[in-house]
């Protein structure tokens, strides 16, 4: 026997018969959808800025322990002994490519409220930054001179912190810097930071040595060589990493508690909203008892008829799946920022719902739908006929 | 009223699957009310307990910067000054990193002075100036880790590099259980020694003489510090702890327009199942009003019927949050000293309950009034 099939059309007609009810369950489902979205956005535009932070090619070196930039110490010796390693690679000028760096931290006042500061990175840089890091550009002002009180700023502080717009002057270490021009480092962690010379700062903030020193490998396998070698040396004693990795690992515990804070309101929410679709569909097969048993009568299968009302729940849910993702939509973009734990340092990211995250959306609704709509549709489906038939 | 409350009961349990679905509904969104307004009541209780009658003299340029310890002898001279103390971040990582809590390199002598809220016998304070590798930990993670006293703990330095080894001699018992207690104190010479005789400290904890005179003497304390090398920044114990809590960035925010999108989910949901019931039961009251039933009296009776479901689920909601939260000592792995739900919080919630109540009750409450017999007891539904 071939099983007849209900049409499409009958569901569609019967949610915009009853609309309101359609309405508010979907209105209920797509604020959890909405919800949902958004902390995804949150957790991905997070780790998107930091994950983009830094290049697979080049490796950071941090002394033997540190978890990060900030408490790592590299002495001059050993930075010169790592450069010189045959795993580096070399400019134009056949220097190596590497880059010493300091990073220190700094308390600066927030634009958005004058009471409260945030701590921002401070980078000593050399003028080869921009070789190992050509993605960066410069968007306004001019270069630093080297020696000089100049800074840069990074693109995302001008607007967030007090003095750190071009033209400004911004105070550090008990000194007055001028900020000569910002740069772009697309989205980048770096988008946060202030640039000035590394010669200059070391005596500013009271630093013999520098943080970190940034290596442009000539081929990324030859990591575990130059890991060897440094970690062997007692002169030098230190770890490097790919660039990339060490960004990840700092995005890694902050992403991942937004995630789960995000999943615990998700899951939660989602109840509450499976709990009032159910509701929905079960008054929807409590009003349609006579209709469900002519069309058993008629010859429909029991499966057809729970298909059927199965497709309805997840329609009705899809609509508020949609809802919510466009409710979520107006975000995207949206930049805020924080400070992340693992390096003490704010960092300023966006919203950023990609087509994974509003699929994800759209796929929690679909879920929702087939779970609110399972025990309703089955209870239609096995009904006997003679008692819906009779049924007021 | 009170002689139609079987009516209105009997009328909820008339579709009990639907009841049920509703009451649920409710008491989920309003536990996740309870949950989140619960976070902002926790983060303000832990700001509670911190002191406004002490000031935190730290580096002007950030906090990873630090003081030299000769800093303590001047800032005793400045008038309003009782006491002074100091403590440094030492930020080591017990086993792994995953075992994450507060420790302080502190003055071994007058720290616990300044702190009588943490409370010592006076034996061990003593062995605690004594002992150079001597630790206290408190009350929650001597729990959290089962430390007792005479136990040995190693720390990897991340700041200060090299392993170092602790000898527990105390277990702090906090004075109010809002008090953070998850953390680990060392005497401080132990860090300044090995360092070479480093003479530098973290922040300075100034105990006041008035209060009231906070803002002045925290002037006054940066004011000569000024156009030094180390240049202070002071504030109150309290709007030290605020700022990293901003630090965050705009948590409040974040939960309040949760918040409103749970309460709007509910209400959606509440309503529509207050609308199915009264829709199925036109004819009825149709009768009801032929029975002679004035409008004003039908009107109640549906009102007072979504009331009942809502209060019932509001009850149930804040209840739970109490039960889970208070029983089970949820600390968001220590990120809060305690998290407890206040009577504020289970008020809010009841509250809330009653406007669904109100605002699902009032739809189908207007239509009942407004129905007419005739067409009423024609109607099949």
């Amino acid at each position: 026997m071939t099983t007849m099939r209900l049409p499409l059309q009958y569901n569609l007609r019967n949610l915009v018969v009853r609309r309101t009810m359609t309405l508010m369950t979907a209105g209920g489902i797509a604020l959890v959808v909405a919800v949902l979205v958004l902390t995804l956005a949150l957790a991905h535009g997070f780790s998107a800025t930091l994950v983009s932070t830094g290049r697979p090619d080049n490796a950071i070196v941090l002394r033997g322990g540190a978890t990060s930039e900030m408490m790592s110490g590299i002495s001059r010796e050993a930075a010169r002994i790592a450069s010189a390693d045959p795993a580096v690679a070399r400019g134009a000028d056949g220097e190596p490519l590497a880059l010493p760096e300091m990073v220190v931290l700094v308390n600066l006042v927030r634009r958005d409220d004058p009471a409260a500061s945030s701590n921002v990175t401070v980078r000593g840089v050399e003028p080869r930054v921009f070789e190992l890091r050509p993605d960066i550009r410069l968007r306004e002002g001019r270069m630093l001179k080297p020696g000089t009180d100049e800074v840069l700023a990074g693109g995302k502080l001008g607007r967030r912190f007090e003095g750190c717009g071009v033209g400004e002057t911004l105070r550090m270490g008990g000194r007055d810097f001028r900020v000569v021009g910002s740069f772009d480092a697309g989205g980048s962690g770096f988008d946060s930071e202030i640039w000035g010379d590394l010669e200059t700062l070391l005596p500013v903030f009271d630093r013999r040595g520098f943080s970190s020193l940034t290596l442009r490998l000539t081929d990324p396998d030859r990591l575990a060589d130059l890991l060897a070698r440094l970690e062997a040396d007692p002169r030098v004693r230190a770890e490097p990493r790919i660039e990339r990795e060490y960004y990840r690992a700092q995005s890694e515990q902050l992403a991942g508690v937004i995630r789960a804070l995000g999943l615990f309101l998700v899951v939660v929410m989602a109840a509450g909203a499976v709990l009032g679709a159910l509701n929905t569909m079960y008054a929807a097969v409590g009003s349609r008892s006579r209709e469900i048993a002519t069309l058993l009568a008629l010859g429909f299968t029991p499966r057809a008829i729970l298909a059927s009302f199965l497709i309805e729940s997840v329609l009705l849910c899809l609509i508020g799946g949609v809802l919510g993702c466009l409710l979520a939509l107006p975000v995207h973009g949206v930049s805020t920022g924080t400070t992340n734990w693992a390096s003490f340092s704010e960092v300023a990211f966006e919203f950023r719902i990609s087509p994974g995250i509003l699929a994800i959306g759209l796929l929690a609704s679909v879920v929702l739908g087939l779970v609110g709509g399972y025990f309703p549709a089955r209870a239609a489906a096995r009904r006997p006929v003679s008692e819906a038939l009779r049924a007021g | 009223m009170t002689r139609f409350l079987p009516f209105i009961l009997r009328n909820t349990l008339r579709n009990k699957r639907r009841t049920l679905l509703t009451v649920l509904s409710i008491v989920v969104s309003l536990f996740l009310f309870c949950t989140l307004r619960t976070v902002i009541t926790s983060l303000a209780a832990s700001l509670e307990s911190a002191s406004s009658a002490r000031l935190i003299t730290r580096r002007s340029t950030s906090l990873t910067f630090f003081l030299p310890i000769s800093y303590r002898d001047r800032l005793t001279q400045i008038p309003g000054v009782e006491d002074v103390s100091w403590a440094t971040w030492f930020g080591g990582v017990y086993i792994d990193e995953r075992n994450f809590f507060a420790q302080f390199a502190i003055d071994p002598l007058r720290y616990f002075e300044i702190y009588p809220e943490y409370r010592l016998t006076a034996e061990e304070k003593d062995t605690f100036r004594r002992e150079r590798t001597a630790c206290i930990v408190g009350e929650k993670l001597a729990r959290k880790y089962g430390f007792e006293v005479g136990d040995r703990i190693t720390l990897r330095g991340t700041i200060f590099e090299g392993v170092w080894d602790f000898t527990v001699c105390g277990v702090a018992q906090p004075a109010t259980p809002d008090l953070d207690t998850n953390w680990l104190l060392f005497n401080g010479e132990y860090l300044n020694q090995s360092l070479g005789d480093w003479g530098q400290v973290g922040t300075f904890v100034l105990k006041l003489a008035d209060p009231d005179r906070a803002g002045d003497v925290a002037r006054i304390v940066d004011e000569t510090f000024a156009n030094s090398a180390a240049e202070t920044k002071t504030e109150t114990e309290k709007a030290f702890q605020l700022g990293f809590i901003s630090m965050l960035g705009n948590i409040q925010a974040v939960i309040y327009s949760l918040g409103t999108a749970i309460v709007i989910a509910i209400v959606l949901v509440s309503m529509n199942t207050m609308m199915m019931a009264a829709r199925e039961r036109t004819r009825e009251i149709a009768v009801l009003k032929a029975l002679g039933f004035a409008d004003r009296a039908v009107v109640g009776l549906v009102l007072a019927e979504s009331l009942l479901i809502t209060l019932v689920g509001g009850v149930l909601g804040a209840g739970l949050a109490r039960l889970v939260f208070d029983l089970s000592d949820f600390t968001a792995g220590g990120f809060f000293p305690r998290f407890t739900v206040t009577d504020g919080t289970v008020a809010q919630a009841l509250g809330i309950a009653l406007f669904l109540g109100v605002v699902s009750g009032v739809a189908p409450a207007w239509n009942a009034a407004r129905l007419r017999i005739v067409d009423a007891l024609r109607h099949t539904g």
